[in-house]
């Protein structure tokens, strides 16, 4: 890994957009997440036109609980918070700065999903089960599709710190990060949104 | 190193290809057989309705025809050959090696390719979708066989490389332009193929949730569009129709930059209102979101609804009516020269504004209640689809033919088969448009006698025996032409892409070219020496290596929706494991790419 | 009056095409106010846009033959920008055009949409259904199917539900379409002025045998409508225990087989069955398609699915039955009526 130690002593300020390859990728993923955008709000149209088609199931007041989403909202926005911090140390040429900060991320990420998946299961014990209601199919498919861009993200930051463990900052893996953490902040970003409009709208 | 690219075998070469050039003619490949195969499903349609009470395909058959007609023609047929183009002629017009994502690139084809196959294979397996290319719920959510749940999985595999595709022009068009080719010197076929990806981008997600809604709903019991326990099913309609209504816009745009080009370089003349004309595209695409509700007009989403989206849909005639003036000012005072692609440019005219007025008839509120699900419509869609879009490819494949494939199509065959199609498509759909308000629904599967609409309709089976022998002699030509070769630049272009030879090196320009005004290789013939300004001095190129991941990765969807429709769980994990272990695979495998040596591009450019 | 403007210029255009089509079907030739009303936007906007096509075609002409290369021509055009001048023209002339265009249009948007119900107006619920129309006339507490009567110059509001899929509901020569939703209930007004038999379809892709969902809109004088209502809301004891001998067999044969999806003068039937069948001796059509005689009843009693694709999922055929049951069956139904011979 001679090359990589070489890039590190000559990376330029900003290594994610320093060669035209990063550009592409920085540029592509910010439409990435433009599309990204519409179907989530898709997906939040859908939810807002069927919340009151409980039929004989149990309602969004019946069911939710501020206390646990507010855990599981803090969760997330400290991971985002995690992410600047590895970016942070990544355009300070620290590598495992951007290590440690990335893995709590993942971390951090992780715990909300467990908190996601228990809140599921308490919701099912209920007997709001996903083919119970309009309500139910909407509120599952809009939260579970961002549960699945967590568990998403989740692989796809641990794949890239195992692939570079070693690497350093080089010119290839740092649009690689750069990317994901656009992407974490992201799906923090719509979890807000689901916050509002399903969570404090819902009680 | 090229030398042992080259030595590999051929297949494995298109197979694992990652050149733009090479994907845009695997797209047209595919999607004129794709062309073919909608066509001749509407044939046989035409033929059942010829007379009426004819009894040659059950109305089953007929409905799964009807379905499948749209459904091929609009995502499997119009769309690729579209891609076609822009694949082969945007980076080249703009002064680019390749496109930004050549993996993405390859990705998205194998994705549509592999969409398409599954969503026909239904053929085979249990009966063909039944309930239109709409695929309105809850005829099909409750009413409707296993062909749904290939049209659901086949058009969200393929619509997600669709998606893969806009990205990558958008990224294309704004990165990787050569020095000097600002947007605004940017040729209207790589504008348009801009201002549609960015459709693209912001529909297709529309239709991935509908799809997934439907999927769910089908297959694991999911209520949103069941009206007993709460759902709704106008929902279903919203979300395809925000997808739907710039769909019909990703397809017209880059059809409009083909007759920009065409017109302009067969008149001799640059063309009028160039700005105006970027303008009216960027228009056009910003309004294509805002009238997705004029297909509902008889849903009953109400007189205000009604009324605002009646006249923003209306507003749409203004920018398209730029363009149309201008194209006509493009010609005036022009030279013009009829070649078969201008033919086709020239007929656009007068069909498309047919298509168009009768498109604002629709668009008005209170009289679309009478138009609304007739054939009226069929014949309006038709005329823009058809008029625009057909004629657009048509012309597009005459002009680049050379470009693409290095030789002519035969000028001839080309005038026979341009006036052939130009009066059958007329006469198949002008009818059409009576037929419609005398008061024959569309999607019939076919009609009682007596009812005044028997000899429109036998008329109208008659023109698309006409199309049919037209299709039939473009064929002829692609095969009969091939000895005809071209030289680097038939047209006298203004274009970028024909500055370079033919056939066209795999790194598209030895030196970036440098690009000094509007139609750079016209401003060079008629300012300079008539050869592109380099850019950047003779250097090795970097090329991108080319990869099998795209077809496992195409393949493991493929896999994976079979487990979905039988369920069969096992192949469902099978599957996403091979999509997901091929992108691990990707993710952790950096390609380095490999250099085309200068000597080897000098020998390749003869002089250089 | 003030509507003359609108009708007037335009009302030669269309007065060629009134002749094409079947008449009580087709929209060129309206029978009521509401298609007059959409076939006068119509007329207006084809007028509007046959100046649009003029102008395109005749600088099209002119420009493919002015302008045509000629044989041996070589030179250069000018290679001209563009004009301002022109393009604001061709902005603004469209934009007047489509203004003279959406007035009226909004203004017709809210005409039709307004379907205040008032003493004088008759309702009617109309459930669309795999493949058949039902009609159910609230205030007069009457159900029937596949028939709509109404009185003439009445203002008639429909209510429009589904009970499967969606289809939509039109009657072309007095009225364009409505969708029936199933959840949602969506209205519409209409009108007849003349007596008369007009064509309605469902326009709305609703599966097999969509292309066949077809029903009739009967128009009739207030007082027959009213002796119709009458005999619908009570009909005659004859309906239910026929005194002719062939007839009270079939009375029989029906009870078997029949009752228990259709209704004769309110009785039997079920909301999951089919059309009510008490006035079915003066039904129009047999399923609302093929013409009213012996053959075509037995022929859709034995095997509907065969003259009606899909329609065997809600009726099952009656093929066990013995030919003189079958005939006196027949008999049976076709002595279903509430009107006085016509």
């Amino acid at each position: 890994m001679a090359e990589a130690v070489k890039h590190e002593q000559t990376l330029p300020s900003h290594p994610e957009k320093a060669t035209l390859e990063g550009k592409n990728k920085f540029l592509g993923f910010w439409f990435f997440l433009g599309g990204e955008t519409v179907l989530f709000a898709s997906l939040f149209g859908t939810y807002l036109g069927l919340r009151n088609g409980v039929a004989d199931g149990p309602t969004s007041q019946d069911l939710f609980h501020l206390d646990l989403v507010f855990i599981m909202t803090m969760i997330l926005l400290t991971s985002s918070l995690t992410s600047v911090f590895a970016m942070i140390n990544m355009k300070k040429g620290n590598f495992k700065g951007l290590i440690i900060w990335m893995w709590a991320t993942v971390f951090l990420g992780a715990c909300f999903l467990g908190f996601e998946i228990y809140e599921f299961i308490v919701y099912v014990d209920y007997g709001l089960g996903f083919t119970t209601s309009a309500f139910a199919s909407s509120f599952y498919t809009l939260v579970g599709t961002h549960g699945g861009h967590v568990l998403f993200g989740i692989l796809w930051i641990s794949t890239l710190l195992i692939r570079y463990r070693k690497a350093g900052i080089t010119l290839t893996n740092a649009p690689k990060f750069y990317v994901a953490s656009l992407y974490w902040h992201f799906i923090d970003v719509v979890w807000v949104f689901i916050f509002t409009v399903v969570y404090l709208m819902g009680v | 190193m090229s030398n042992a690219q080259a030595q590999k075998s051929v297949l494995w070469d298109w197979l694992t290809t990652v050149d733009h050039k090479k994907i845009g003619i695997m797209y047209l490949v595919a999607g004129g057989f794709f062309f073919a195969l909608g066509g001749l499903e509407a044939i046989l349609m035409r033929i059942q309705l010829m007379f009426p009470n004819f009894d040659f395909v059950t109305a089953q058959t007929f409905n799964e025809l009807l379905t499948m007609h749209g459904t091929t023609m609009i995502f499997l047929a119009a769309m690729p050959l579209l891609f076609g183009f822009m694949n082969y002629i945007v980076p080249l017009q703009i002064g680019a090696r390749d496109v930004a994502f050549p993996f993405l690139n390859s990705l998205g084809f194998w994705l549509f390719l592999f969409g398409g196959v599954l969503l026909n294979l239904s053929w085979f397996l249990g009966g063909a979708p039944d309930a239109g290319w709409t695929a309105y719920v809850p005829l099909s959510s409750e009413y409707s066989g296993t062909g749904i749940d290939y049209y659901v999985l086949g058009l969200q595999i393929s619509g997600l490389g669709t998606l893969i595709a806009g990205i990558n022009f958008l990224v294309t068009i704004i990165n990787m332009r050569a020095p000097g080719m600002s947007m605004m010197r940017m040729p209207l076929f790589t504008w348009s193929s801009f201002v549609a990806s960015a459709l693209i981008l912001f529909a297709f997600p529309a239709l991935t949730v509908g799809l997934l809604l439907l999927m769910l709903e089908r297959l694991f019991g999911a209520t949103y569009f069941a009206v007993d326990v709460g759902g709704n099913v106008v929902i279903w309609q919203h979300l395809f129709w925000i997808f739907g209504h710039p769909e019909v816009y990703i397809l017209i745009l880059p059809a409009f930059g083909i007759f920009s080009e065409v017109l302009s370089t067969f008149s001799k003349k640059r063309l009028f209102g160039y700005s105006a004309m970027v303008f009216a595209t960027l228009i056009i695409g910003f309004l294509g979101f805002m009238v997705w509700a004029h297909h509902m007009f008889t849903v009953g989403i109400g007189p205000v609804a009604n009324a605002i989206f009646a006249v923003a849909t209306m507003a749409i005639a203004v920018p398209t009516g730029i363009k149309i003036f201008n194209w006509l000012f493009t010609m005036w005072g022009g030279r013009i020269q009829f070649t078969t692609a201008n033919l086709f440019a020239i007929a656009f005219i007068p069909s498309f504004v047919m298509g168009g007025v009768t498109g604002i008839m629709l668009a008005t509120s209170a009289a679309n209640y009478q138009f609304h699900d007739t054939y009226f419509v069929v014949a309006h869609f038709h005329y823009v689809i058809i008029g625009g879009v057909v004629f657009g490819l048509f012309s597009g494949a005459f002009y680049w033919w050379p470009r693409m494939f290095g030789y002519k199509l035969n000028e001839t065959l080309g005038k026979w088969f341009f006036w052939l199609f130009l009066f059958g498509f007329h006469l198949t759909f002008f009818v059409q448009h009576f037929i419609g308000l005398m008061g024959m629904p569309r999607r019939v599967a076919s009609y009682l006698p007596g009812q005044g609409i028997d000899e429109l309709n036998f008329v109208s089976t008659m023109g698309a025996f006409l199309m049919s022998v037209a299709f039939i002699l473009l064929v002829v030509n692609v095969i009969v032409s091939v000895k005809n070769k071209s030289e680097a630049d038939p047209w006298d272009g203004r274009t970028l892409e024909w500055a370079i030879p033919t056939p066209t090196p795999e790194y598209n320009f030895a030196q970036t070219p440098l690009v000094r005004e509007l139609d750079a290789l016209w401003y060079e013939k008629t300012h300079g020496n008539g050869k592109i300004k380099a850019a950047e001095p003779l250097d090795d190129i970097h090329m991108p290596n080319g990869s099998i991941l795209p077809i496992f990765m195409s393949l493991g969807l493929f896999l994976a929706s079979f487990g979905l429709i039988y369920q069969v769980h096992p192949v469902t994990i099978i599957g996403l494991a091979i999509t997901l272990g091929a992108m691990f695979i990707r993710s952790i495998k950096e390609d380095h790419g490999y250099h085309i040596h200068k000597e080897d591009i000098k020998k390749e450019e003869g002089v250089g | 009056m003030k509507n003359l403007w609108r009708v007037l210029p335009f009302s030669f255009i269309l007065l060629f095409l009134a002749g094409c089509g079947k008449q009580n079907l087709t929209a060129l030739d309206p029978r009521g106010p509401v298609a007059e009303m959409q076939h006068n936007l119509i007329g207006l906007s084809l007028l509007i846009m046959v100046f649009v096509i003029v102008v395109v075609a005749a600088i099209f002409i002119y420009v493919l033959v002015r302008f045509r290369e000629k044989p041996g021509d070589n030179h250069i055009p000018e290679q001209v920008e563009g004009n301002k001048n022109l393009e604001i023209i061709w902005t603004a002339i469209p934009i007047v055009l489509l203004i003279i265009l959406a007035i009226p249009n909004v203004m017709d948007t809210f005409t039709l949409a307004d379907t205040e119900v008032t003493d004088d107006t008759v309702v009617v619920n109309v459930t669309a259904h795999q493949y058949w129309w039902e009609f159910e006339y609230p205030d007069l507490e009457i159900t029937t199917g596949q028939d709509l009567y109404i009185p003439t110059d009445t203002r008639i509001v429909f209510n429009l539900e589904a009970s499967d899929v969606i289809h939509s509901f039109w009657i072309p020569a007095l009225a364009g379409k409505q969708d029936t939703v199933p959840g949602i209930t969506n209205d519409m007004w209409i009108e007849a002025p003349e007596e008369g038999v007009y064509l309605g379809k469902c326009a709305e892709l609703c599966g097999e045998g969509h292309w066949l969902m077809d029903f009739k809109v009967i128009a009739v004088d207030p007082d027959t409508f009213d002796e119709w209502a009458q005999g619908m809301a009570e009909p005659d004891s004859e309906l239910i225990e026929p005194t002719g001998e062939v007839a009270a067999e079939g009375r029989e044969v029906f009870e078997q087989n029949c009752l228990a999806c259709h209704a004769v003068g309110g009785e039997g039937g079920n909301p999951q069955g089919g059309p009510d069948l008490t006035n079915f001796g003066e039904r129009e059509n047999i399923a609302g398609f093929m013409d009213h005689n012996d053959e075509n009843l037995e022929a859709w009693i034995r095997d509907p699915e065969a003259e009606k694709p899909g329609s065997g999922v809600g009726m099952p055929g009656f093929d066990n039955l013995e030919d003189d049951e079958m005939d006196s069956l027949i008999d049976y139904l076709n002595s279903l009526k509430v009107l006085d011979d016509e």
